[in-house]
């Protein structure tokens, strides 16, 4: 047992830390620091930049731009990316219908797809919350029929995250009534721009319109833009969540806060505007977040090891994202504290030209959109179920 | 980076393992409380046997040369049984003080014998009326007497101190603090055992004006505070592995149980609220076997991020061992109330292991002071 990476893994990060160092747009960084939201063109950017380097999609596979790394080099490239500030990155292009194209797709959809989605040429949103059908997906109802070459598509899907940016979705659509929920459900992939399709922004507590309401009325998709099987689309998403868990605990990112609230505490110690008291009090829950994301840490690196080992626990992935968003939600209430009321005349602007410090008034808004990581990608509650039943049998 | 077992230390692990679910269940763990010193000669003999007794000495000593993970290994495992034998107190804690800081003569006199498990030491250093977590604000005072020293005192939680052939003592002397190894049968000694609420033997002990001859001196005078703070970073990340070998029985026990009690015609284990409060049971073992790997890797690392990556994992394993401890209560419902049953046991283990060397909320403190964790990797 040891710690320690190996040379050639230091030697990677060293690699990846000089490329980001150059690559990243001032910009681009500085948005990220202040936790301003960033635009599409922004991710979009940062995505080509990535791209040309070969960096876009790392965990693909290497014919379709992927690199032949070990589950250690990818979950090194996404810590570094979070400690230099980069953007993530579209998560529906690269970690979700990439993957699910690559691995399920036809030669023609990989050939047509692929390439688009890892320069983000196509923007990609989700299909799969309706109105009635949440953590209970498979209850979905938005129906396919088929109609010659064509699906012809009715219903609704909700809290489509960036589906105004979309130009393309991917979503699960039921095609067959009579057998399981889990059975009769197809995968798709539609244009935004069919005929039929009805985008509407819901407004969200952080002040972002990033939710969506999505409706099709007789919308046209053709039967060449099904993935895999007909009503066998509930085990092409199921890939799409587990896909990768290297990074799922988001440990840089984690990282790269407490360092930034840290920074943010010492500079307001030093402007006189924290008693001892409160700075005694905010030491002592920095170190309790340090501890949890120490342990958090080694937990993700044994899971890490043991992907690579090829024997990773099945549940693993719910544990890291559980505690992982936990923790980052956490974060987000000590900034808010650290903040304190400077934020309150900021109902929905993202940081900007306020007389105060822009993290100041970006504080509550951060505090408000993290509320949704332990919601989406399978709520908390969900990956407890999960947990409870394959991992402890109940 | 690699979480792996040498061959050496998965027959290590495999040894104790199969030591304690052969030899050691509940039942031996009432019957060893119940003797007179508190835990059972045969099973320290059997623990001698298997060579446990000589794990963390060097091999010119007589031992195996164990390090961390070693000592991690069988501290997991032995928890797992809720082993109540004094392994911590006698080997790990006053056989490492000598391992430490005794002179070759000092060892040479009585290392076969505890490694053989036939001579018993025990460290006398927690106070009754001072600081709790400490290694130099003690009143225990050594004065200078003709060529020896004269020690005044009193010590609690002094594991198994009642049935120990030799203490060694800590005191404030001239110079700063100094251990010394003082027979329990000496004049001026008074010496009173007791059970812990834990199950474990523990003794309180006076000392008023007792002889302590120049030799006596473990490690040179004033060397005390940095032989302490070394050994209780050592034991520190065994009682951080022991916690973790407890949680994972108690956790696989209230599983077991939730699959088994039945009410309101169906298997508890089938209700949400149980599943998900188990499962946040779970999630902090998980935390907590991280930390004490972390624990006993960091034994090789350089003395600040030793020290407070010890102190990470002391503050994470108290907040896991009092949750998950609780909640095994809880979700046995009155059985786990009893002192039939080990889910008790186990509950009461893991608040002592809080409680000593440190609880949560001191090592928290230390962390707070050094301005958070040194990276690692």
């Amino acid at each position: 047992m040891n710690l320690d990476f190996t040379d050639e893994d230091r030697a990677f990060r060293a690699d990846v830390r000089t490329f980001l160092a150059e690559a990243l747009p001032d910009d681009l960084r500085r948005k990220m620091v202040e936790r301003r939201h960033l635009a599409k063109e922004d991710i979009v950017r940062w995505q080509r930049i990535l791209n040309a380097r070969g960096w876009a999609v790392p965990a693909w596979p290497v014919e379709w731009g992927g690199q032949p790394w070990t589950p250690t080099q990818r979950y090194i490239f996404q810590e570094e990316m979070a400690l230099a500030h980069a953007p993530e990155g579209s998560p529906f292009n690269v970690n979700m219908i990439g993957p699910v194209i690559a691995r399920f797709g036809t030669e023609e959809q990989k050939r047509r797809f692929l390439p688009r989605i890892a320069n983000i040429d196509d923007w990609w949103c989700q299909g799969f919350s309706e109105p009635g059908a949440g953590s209970d997906l498979a209850a979905l109802k938005t129906s396919a029929v088929r109609d010659g070459d064509d699906y012809v598509l009715n219903g609704q899907k909700i809290w489509t995250t960036q589906a105004q940016y979309a130009d393309w979705m991917f979503a699960l659509v039921r095609t067959d009534n009579t057998g399981k929920k889990q059975q009769g459900i197809t995968f798709l992939l539609l244009e935004m721009k069919s005929p039929g399709i009805t985008v509407r922004p819901i407004p969200s507590i952080d002040g972002i319109s990033d939710l969506n309401e999505v409706f099709f009325d007789n919308v046209r998709v053709p039967v060449a833009n099904r993935i895999g099987e007909e009503g066998r689309g509930w085990d092409y998403a199921k890939h799409l969540l587990g896909h990768e868990r290297s990074g799922i605990a988001r440990i840089g990112l984690s990282k790269e806060r407490l360092a930034q609230l840290r920074q943010l505490r010492a500079d307001l110690a030093a402007r006189g505007m924290l008693t001892a008291a409160e700075q005694a009090r905010l030491d002592r829950k920095l170190a309790e977040v340090a501890v949890e994301l120490r342990a958090l840490e080694l937990t993700q690196l044994r899971v890490v090891a043991a992907d690579a080992a090829g024997g990773g626990a099945a549940g693993a992935a719910s544990i890291l994202k559980i505690k992982g968003t936990e923790l980052q939600q956490r974060m987000t209430e000590l900034t808010l504290e650290l903040a304190g009321p400077a934020g309150l005349g900021v109902p929905d602007h993202h940081g900007e030209g306020d007389g105060t410090d822009g993290w100041r008034a970006a504080a509550p808004l951060f505090y408000f959109t993290m509320r949704k990581v332990s919601i989406f990608g399978g709520s908390n509650e969900i990956q407890k179920n999960i947990i409870a039943k394959t991992m402890l049998g109940l | 980076m690699d979480f792996d077992l040498t061959e050496e230390q998965r027959l290590l692990s495999e040894t104790v393992s199969r030591f304690v679910a052969d030899r050691y269940d509940f039942h031996s763990r009432l019957k060893a409380m119940a003797e007179e010193r508190g835990y059972s000669r045969a099973i320290w003999d059997q623990m001698a046997d298997l060579g446990l007794l000589g794990l963390p000495f060097a091999e010119g000593d007589g031992g195996f040369g164990g390090g961390g993970v070693e000592t991690m290994l069988v501290m997991e495992a032995l928890g797992r049984g809720l082993v109540v034998e004094p392994y911590a107190g006698a080997v790990l804690m006053a056989g490492g003080a000598l391992r430490l800081a005794g002179s070759p003569a000092q060892k040479a006199a009585r290392l076969e014998g505890i490694i053989a498990g036939q001579y018993l030491m025990a460290l006398a250093h927690s106070e009754p009326d001072g600081p709790r977590h400490t290694v130099d604000q003690l009143r225990t005072r050594g004065v200078v007497d003709g060529d020896g020293w004269r020690l005044t005192g009193a010590k609690t939680a002094v594991i198994a101190g009642d049935s120990t052939d030799e203490l060694i003592v800590s005191a404030v002397t001239p110079g700063g603090v100094t251990l010394f190894l003082v027979d329990p049968q000496a004049d001026g000694i008074a010496v009173q055992g007791r059970s812990g609420y834990d199950g474990c033997r523990v003794a309180d002990v006076r000392l008023d004006g007792v002889w302590a001859p120049a030799n006596a001196v473990l490690g040179g005078v004033g060397s005390g505070s940095a032989t302490l703070t070394r050994l209780f970073e050592e034991v520190t990340a065994a009682l951080v592995a022991e916690a973790v070998g407890i949680m994972t029985d108690a956790l696989n026990t209230t599983v077991d149980y939730l699959k088994t009690r039945s009410q309101f015609g169906v298997a508890i284990g089938s209700f949400q609220a149980l599943q998900h409060r188990a499962v946040d049971m779970m999630m902090q073992v998980e935390l907590a076997r991280s930390m004490a790997i972390l624990a006993a890797l960091s034994l090789e690392m350089p003395a600040v991020e030793r020290r407070l990556n010890i102190a990470a994992a002391k503050a994470k394993i108290g907040q896991a061992a009092r949750f998950v401890g609780q909640q095994a209560v809880q979700l046995h419902g009155a059985i786990g109330l009893t002192l039939e049953y080990k889910i008790g046991h186990a509950f009461k283990r893991l608040t002592a292991i809080d409680a000593l060397l440190g609880d949560a909320d001191h090592h928290l403190d230390v962390i707070a002071e050094a301005g958070g964790l040194p990276a690692i990797g």
